[in-house]
């Protein structure tokens, strides 16, 4: 079925009896062309692309849970290409791109809200910075404007401006960022892939990888053997524990982000607004929540919760930087478990494990590399090549020194990202 | 979360300055090859459930501690000094 205005008229005035689940519930077949691990937003990425770029649909999805139940469910939602890097530049632009026209691709509203995103700075040295970075925005050929004090406070006069510690002297506006909403990018690209004929299997944990003489042939779940001819592991934060199934170790290190959400507010910020001090950033739902996080709390975790100094920081930093959030009650907060390489970029390349691909170490910015990861993993799945906007995502450039890409210059090591 | 610090007890986790895994004890020789660093410094099991990491009492004695701990639960089973560990 395809959704338009004339389908929600239609059903609205027959008693809404004609909607279909979005996508089938399939038994694993004994093989497939290709089994990609991992049903979250890249997954189902990768699947949609493999099936809409390559017309490859002998593929299968295997998730250990429900398909967007992992990060891709968990996130802030917040997506830009305001990148510094050759590597990630190009990449996150090419995420944008097809960001915006993703609704339409997938006939199905994934509410992308380019409401601009604005990094704010709070001392000379850091406006320097989101000078270069907005010179390196232009560059790439994507949008940058650099606000002095007045002109952030046109936009969003409710901020601190004076604040003792951390006065805001301005800010860097990328118009063309915003925010999507996170389960309907899931539950679109799975729709996506499930039509063209992919195997969506839920419940359907992944437990070995059958390698024979070097190449894979298949893995184990617990519903049985599949056999495939190529595999490919996208499971974010739990990519050590899969790729240890191959014999490999990578380098990831799991951590906990945790994110906050208030109760339902009239519309009052407009923006994504973010501020360098303890990495703040905030943006308000289409629901009127206001959805805000921070840094990660900073040790290895898998427990999907944080602990609450974490959450004490985050609320520091908010008050810092806009006080009226004060008044708001936080509603829920819950943590994701966040897949940390050493210089803060991903992964995404053939492992020494011939058939079997990677795409990992996303940190705590995967959501807008959701189309693009998919796009890129696709055509090297498809193709034994890495398409032009991936090529430096190299599993091997820790070990040679050779392209690393660190956008925070702390050095790649990994508890500095 | 608590550390169990051996010197000063038990204390609020933001005492202490996160390292890392404790592999980072096992420094390869200088000529050990691209491998052993790259698995040095990079490579990690990344285990869920049990680990044992480096921790620093910063805002303490400023002891590095060896911390065994789960990553899954976030229980802390103990601490060591890593100077001993490392004897
Ligand atoms: C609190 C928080 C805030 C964030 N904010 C942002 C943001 O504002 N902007 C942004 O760009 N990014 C953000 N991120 C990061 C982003 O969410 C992730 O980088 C991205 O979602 C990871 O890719 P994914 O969607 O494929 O991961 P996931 O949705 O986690 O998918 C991985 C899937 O693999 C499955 N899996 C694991 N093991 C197995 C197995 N053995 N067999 C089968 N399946 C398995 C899991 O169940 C899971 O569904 C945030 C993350 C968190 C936690
Ligand atoms: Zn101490």
């Amino acid at each position: 079925m395809r959704f338009s205005g004339w389908q929600i008229l239609k059903e609205g005035l027959t008693g809404n009896h004609g909607w279909r689940p979005h996508w089938r519930d399939p038994a694993p077949k004994p093989e497939y062309d290709i089994v990609i691990i991992g049903g979250g937003g890249h997954g189902l990425s990768t699947a949609y692309y493999l099936a809409r770029e390559h017309g490859l649909t002998n593929v299968a999805v295997l998730e250990k849970g429900y398909l967007g139940g992992g990060n891709v469910g968990r996130n802030t939602t917040i997506v830009r290409a305001n990148y510094n890097l050759p590597g990630n530049s190009e990449f996150y632009s090419h995420s944008l791109k097809l960001w915006e026209g993703l609704s339409q691709d997938l006939n199905y509203n994934v509410m992308f809200s380019q409401r601009g995103v604005l990094n704010l700075f709070h001392s000379d040295g850091e406006r320097d910075y989101a000078a270069r970075r907005g010179n390196s925005m232009a560059i790439q050929g994507d949008d940058a404007v650099l606000l002095d004090r007045e002109g952030v406070r046109r936009i969003v006069p409710y901020l601190d401006f004076d604040n003792p510690r951390y006065p805001i002297h301005g800010g860097l506006l990328h118009p063309r960022g915003g925010t999507a909403r996170h389960d309907a990018v899931a539950w679109g690209l799975a729709r996506g892939a499930d039509a063209r004929g992919v195997d969506l299997i839920q419940n359907c944990e992944v437990t070995g990888i059958d390698i024979d003489r070097g190449r894979v042939t298949g893995v184990q779940t617990v519903r049985g053997p599949i056999r495939a001819k190529k595999v490919g592991i996208v499971v974010a934060g739990r990519s050590g524990q899969v790729a240890a199934m191959a014999g490999l170790r990578l380098p990831v290190e799991s951590h906990i982000l945790q994110a906050f959400v208030s109760e339902g507010l009239k519309p009052v910020i407009h923006h994504v607004i973010t501020s360098g001090v303890g990495h703040f950033y905030i943006s308000q739902s289409d629901k009127g929540g206001l959805v805000f996080g921070g840094a990660l709390d900073m040790y290895a975790s898998y427990a999907q919760r944080g602990n609450l100094p974490g959450a004490e920081h985050v609320m520091e930093a908010a008050m810092h930087v806009m006080p009226m959030i004060g008044k708001a009650r936080v509603l829920r907060s819950w943590g994701g478990i966040m897949d940390m390489t050493p210089d803060g970029s991903p992964i995404i390349d053939r492992t020494p494990v011939d058939g079997l691909y990677i795409d990992c170490g996303w940190n705590y910015g995967g959501f807008k590399a959701t189309p693009a990861s998919g796009f890129a993993f696709a055509h090297l799945l498809a193709t034994d090549r890495p398409h032009a906007s991936a090529t430096r995502f190299r599993l091997d450039r820790f070990r040679t020194g050779r392209g690393i890409m660190d956008e925070e210059g702390a050095g790649a090591q990994h508890n500095l990202h | 979360m608590r550390l169990p610090c051996p010197l000063c007890g038990s204390r609020d986790h933001r005492e202490f300055t996160y390292q890392g895994a404790a592999v980072m004890l096992d420094r390869p020789a200088p000529d050990a090859g691209a491998e052993a660093w790259d698995s040095y410094v990079h490579l990690r099991d990344n285990p869920a459930g049990a680990t044992r990491e480096l921790w620093y009492h910063g805002a303490g004695c400023g002891a590095w501690l060896v911390v065994a701990r789960d990553t899954v639960t976030h229980a802390v089973f103990g601490a060591e000094l890593a100077r001993q560990v490392r004897r």
